[in-house]
């Protein structure tokens, strides 16, 4: 008898489906193709003759690229088969990449990108042509420019980490402009910024100085106060933190940056708890940028391309990358004429597909829906949060009793301490349920972290889900701690050993890397 | 690679903390507890840490002393006992010195230790110095920077080495006061070893950079950051720490550990200075017009930055060095470590700490800088949080 359909557990028993699919260069099978292309026909090849021989001999190939050589078929089945040994963000409860905002990528927006409209676009073409996507990127820079409250806005950066070296370089621009590019050599940022500002800072040739948290894990304005003088050139700062805590004192910190002469920058990056609430120009802040992979919709694309947007003041306008858009009436153009921008940060014009992605997010979502996003990633967290806080031996250190904005670093210090079993273990541990939290937490500040961002997209029974399976491993972490330390038991990989990953002779992030590192 | 665990316990470290002792060493402290009806927590910690490490590799052989001294504790855990070393009826610290000697000439690659300070300072005193160790906390005096946070943490740790996984190495402190002087109402520790501690915080650091940086390469940067913001013209006073003799390693001189040395223009001009002989190479310099600066880090597991281990950097000392006389250098880690508490200094003057007290820049790689308060010790708590 097989109705009625037996009830489920109360939690997942998930397995991963094993395939011991190789790397897809050991899948070649030499002279196998995926598409056999035909030969010329004579005629043609007579009328335009032997157009290899019109190639420069540098840009030649000596020999043909060690590709797979692979039918269609077999590729397809190569990547649906590590598609199942994989735990995407399509499939499980996502909440567990704090910072990384896993939002729901609406998937409707892949039916725009797909168009030959837009696929069949060349950023060469004459600008007369392509009115239309040049429309779409001017109303999505007045949309950005609306939301964060700024002047101008260029979508060109292709990542977050891109759009913040953007945020830095523009502000060497001015103060070189200013005469006072010598006199500015230090930036200023706090341990739970984001620390691509740190280092984008400290790529762009400054000296960084980092400041910690207060005594109520707020960031210590006082602490600004000591080191913040004419030798600074801007403070670079997230807000909310990492730890999801909101500076209830910004507009002092923007303050005491102006008042020394310095710009303010604001990492936007994930501004998922503040959209439609706060804007970064009413609190004072001279540049700002967005992740449109984390605030606007458009899917993380497993490290590239994502796209950033870049809002500055009117006094910054000038050194955005360039070219901008112009309007003219109905009409939109290019302009390249502009002496002082900072120039070319990633190819043409930004990723084209992600910035219709973004256009249409914000378009269906209207100005109430976007707030309405903001409110509910914060009442979602603030429920998550109340959740994991009455698991024995999990916290929320700093800001203690205080509610956070879009997301929580937590520690399981306390159970650490009980038993032994580090947060990469719960982690990990977690993954036999279907869900998963990732343990980077660059610098590593609260002891035993996890953080957890629910975003607006997960339902109450899913945040009841997860904080079940962290309440069950938890449990388990102290009745039966071999199963945690010996987890995953369900997965097809085991326990990745990161020290290669630390070590240049040993990491190897390409085939070729691979063979000459351990095979020759 | 075959690994073995070494395990020494202080039967009677932490008899002292209840009972109001300030710490169990000697014979006539450890009675007074038993009469105030103490007993040691010891073998309860060291139960602890190997309860840990028996789920994770059951039946391992541990190296060990006999009884209360280790055996008792690995049996009582399911683990193997080899002993090789006995101790009389009332062990005493000689013991726990001779213990440890004992079991790592016997093998043992990583040593874990039962105790405290004291503990800590017989373990130092005994083993060769690149012998690797861990504290497992038990004692009531806790300075010194080699103790894992609890001992299930400290179990959690040695399951790992066992298993073969690559532990990073890294100096730190072992630092003891004299009971006697904190029953008078004094707290005056001393540096007395660097030891080779396994840490694991650094591992599920930074995934998400391009360049993760191992603890290593931290005190590699951060004292390459210092040499940086050194001047060739200015006396620089080399405070003891594992930084520090990176500082030294790197500007090619033979810094001692756990001394005081000066340098100029890269060279040494005196190791292991005392306070006098501190005093009269300023005074020369001070003649000459040459500027000086101490370099110090933090020492131990309290984040002191003065006045442990180091007190030859007396406030006579400090006080010659001109209105900003520390360039204090450290991993961004070590201030983590701290959780949110402040670095704190105690030169014994009072006026002398109110004036270092506020924030510090303290340098933790090249044009790398973090602004960290500083307090006195009588005002520990003030930035006190988490």
């Amino acid at each position: 008898m097989s109705l009625p359909i037996a009830p489920k557990p109360a939690l997942r028993r998930f397995h991963q489906a094993r395939w011991d699919e190789p790397v897809i260069f050991e899948l070649t099978t030499p002279g196998e193709r995926g598409v056999l292309v035909s030969r010329p026909e004579p005629g043609v090849r007579e009328a335009v003759g032997d157009v290899v021989a019109d190639l420069p001999a540098g840009m030649r190939r000596e020999k043909p690229a060690a590709l797979p050589e692979m039918g269609q078929m077999r590729v397809l089945r190569h990547y649906l088969r590590l598609s199942q040994e994989n735990l995407g963000a399509d499939f499980n409860i996502d909440v567990g990449q704090g910072t990384c905002t896993m939002k729901y990528a609406p998937k409707v927006n892949e039916t725009l990108i797909s168009t030959p409209k837009l696929t069949e676009l060349h950023p060469l073409q004459d600008q007369g042509d392509v009115q239309g996507i040049l429309e779409i990127m001017w109303s999505l820079e007045r949309a950005v420019a609306e939301i964060s409250g700024m002047h101008s806005v260029s979508l060109h950066t292709s990542g977050g980490s891109t759009a913040i070296w953007t945020n830095i370089a523009m502000i060497r621009a001015y103060h070189e402009a200013n005469g006072e590019g010598e006199q500015r050599d230090e930036v200023i940022t706090t341990i739970f910024s984001h620390p691509s500002n740190a280092a984008t800072a400290k790529a762009a040739g400054y000296k960084v100085i980092t400041l910690y948290p207060d005594a109520d894990g707020y960031p210590d304005a006082e602490a600004l106060r000591a080191v913040i003088g004419p030798r600074t050139a801007a403070i670079m700062i997230t807000n909310p933190e990492d730890t999801g805590i909101f500076n209830p004192r910004v507009k002092e910190w923007v303050d005491l940056a102006h008042s020394v002469g310095a710009l303010a920058s604001y990492d936007q990056a994930n501004a998922n708890g503040i959209l439609g609430i706060t804007r970064a120009r009413d609190a004072g802040f001279d540049v700002c940028h967005f992740n449109l992979h984390k605030t606007f919709g458009t899917p993380h694309g497993c490290g590239g391309p994502g796209s950033g947007a870049n809002a500055v003041s009117e006094a910054l306008a000038p050194f955005l990358p360039g070219p901008v858009i112009v309007r003219d009436g109905d009409r939109f153009a290019l302009d390249s004429d502009r002496p002082q921008s900072i120039g070319k940060v990633a190819p043409f014009y930004g990723v084209a597909p992600n910035l219709v992605r973004a256009y249409a997010w914000i378009m269906a979502l209207g100005a109430e829906g976007i707030k309405a996003v903001a409110e509910t990633a914060v009442l979602n967290n603030n429920y998550l949060m109340k959740k994991i806080l009455e698991i024995p031996g999990a916290s929320a250190p700093y800001a203690t009793g205080r509610r956070r904005i879009e997301q929580v670093r937590y520690s399981w210090q306390e159970l650490f301490e009980e038993t032994g079993i580090s947060s990469e273990e719960i982690g990990i541990r977690a993954s036999d349920f279907g869900m998963h939290y990732w343990t980077s937490h660059h610098p590593y500040v609260v002891p035993q972290p996890f953080t957890l961002e629910p975003t607006e997209s997960y339902s109450m029974a899913e945040l009841d889900e997860y904080a079940a399976v962290l309440a069950e491993v938890a449990r388990e972490a102290r009745e039966t701690p071999e199963v945690v330390r010996t987890a995953p038991h369900n997965q097809t990989v085991h326990h990745t050993h990161h020290d290669d990953l630390d070590d240049p002779e040993r990491w190897a992030i390409t085939w070729r890397a691979y063979q000459r590192k351990y095979f020759s | 690679m075959t690994r073995t665990i070494g395990l020494v316990v202080n039967p009677v470290a932490g008899v002292g903390g209840p009972a109001g002792l300030k710490g169990s060493d000697g014979d006539a402290v450890q009675t007074a507890a038993r009469e105030r009806g103490m007993t040691p927590r010891a073998e309860g910690r060291a139960r602890s840490a190997l309860g840990v490490l028996a789920a994770a590799h059951p039946g391992a052989e541990i190296i060990t002393a006999a009884g209360g001294m280790g055996a008792d504790a690995v049996r009582a855990a399911g683990l193997r006992a080899r002993v090789v070393y006995t101790a009389g009826e009332r062990s005493t610290g000689a013991d726990s010195a001779s213990a440890a000697a004992a079991i790592a000439a016997a093998g043992a690659d990583l040593l874990l230790f039962v105790g405290g300070d004291g503990t800590a300072r017989d373990v130092a005193s005994a083993v060769p110095s690149e012998q690797p160790v861990l504290g497992v906390p038990a004692g009531v005096k806790m300075y010194s920077g080699c103790f894992a946070v609890s001992p299930s943490a400290a179990g959690a740790l040695a399951a790992r080495w066992l298993a073969g996984d690559e532990l990073p190495l890294e100096p730190r402190e072992v630092l003891d006061v004299d009971e006697e002087q904190i029953r008078a109402g004094r707290v005056d520790p001393h540096l007395f070893a660097l030891v080779p501690v396994p840490f694991v915080v650094g591992r599920t650091q930074s995934r998400k950079s391009a360049t993760p940086v191992s603890e290593a390469a931290a005190v590699r940067s951060a004292a390459a950051g210092a040499i940086a913001a050194m001047h060739d013209d200015t006396l620089y006073l080399l405070g003891p720490g594992g930084t520090t003799m990176e500082i030294g390693r790197q500007l090619g001189v033979s810094k001692t550990p756990l001394g005081v040395d000066a340098i100029r223009g890269g060279a040494l001009v005196l190791a292991d200075a005392s306070e006098a002989q501190l005093l009269a190479l300023l005074d020369t310099a001070a003649d000459a017009g040459t500027p000086a600066k101490a370099v110090v880090t933090v020492i131990g597991g309290q984040g002191f930055l003065l006045g442990r281990g180091n007190q030859q950097l007396s406030a006579a000392v400090l006080r010659r060095l001109g209105p900003d006389p520390l360039l204090v250098v450290a991993t961004e880690q070590k201030l983590t470590d701290l959780g949110g508490r402040p670095l704190l200094v105690d030169t014994g003057d009072p006026d002398l700490d109110q004036r270092l007290a506020g924030y510090i820049r303290v340098t933790t790689g090249v044009t790398t800088a973090s602004a960290y308060p500083v307090t006195a010790p009588e005002h520990e708590g003030a930035h006190s949080c988490v």
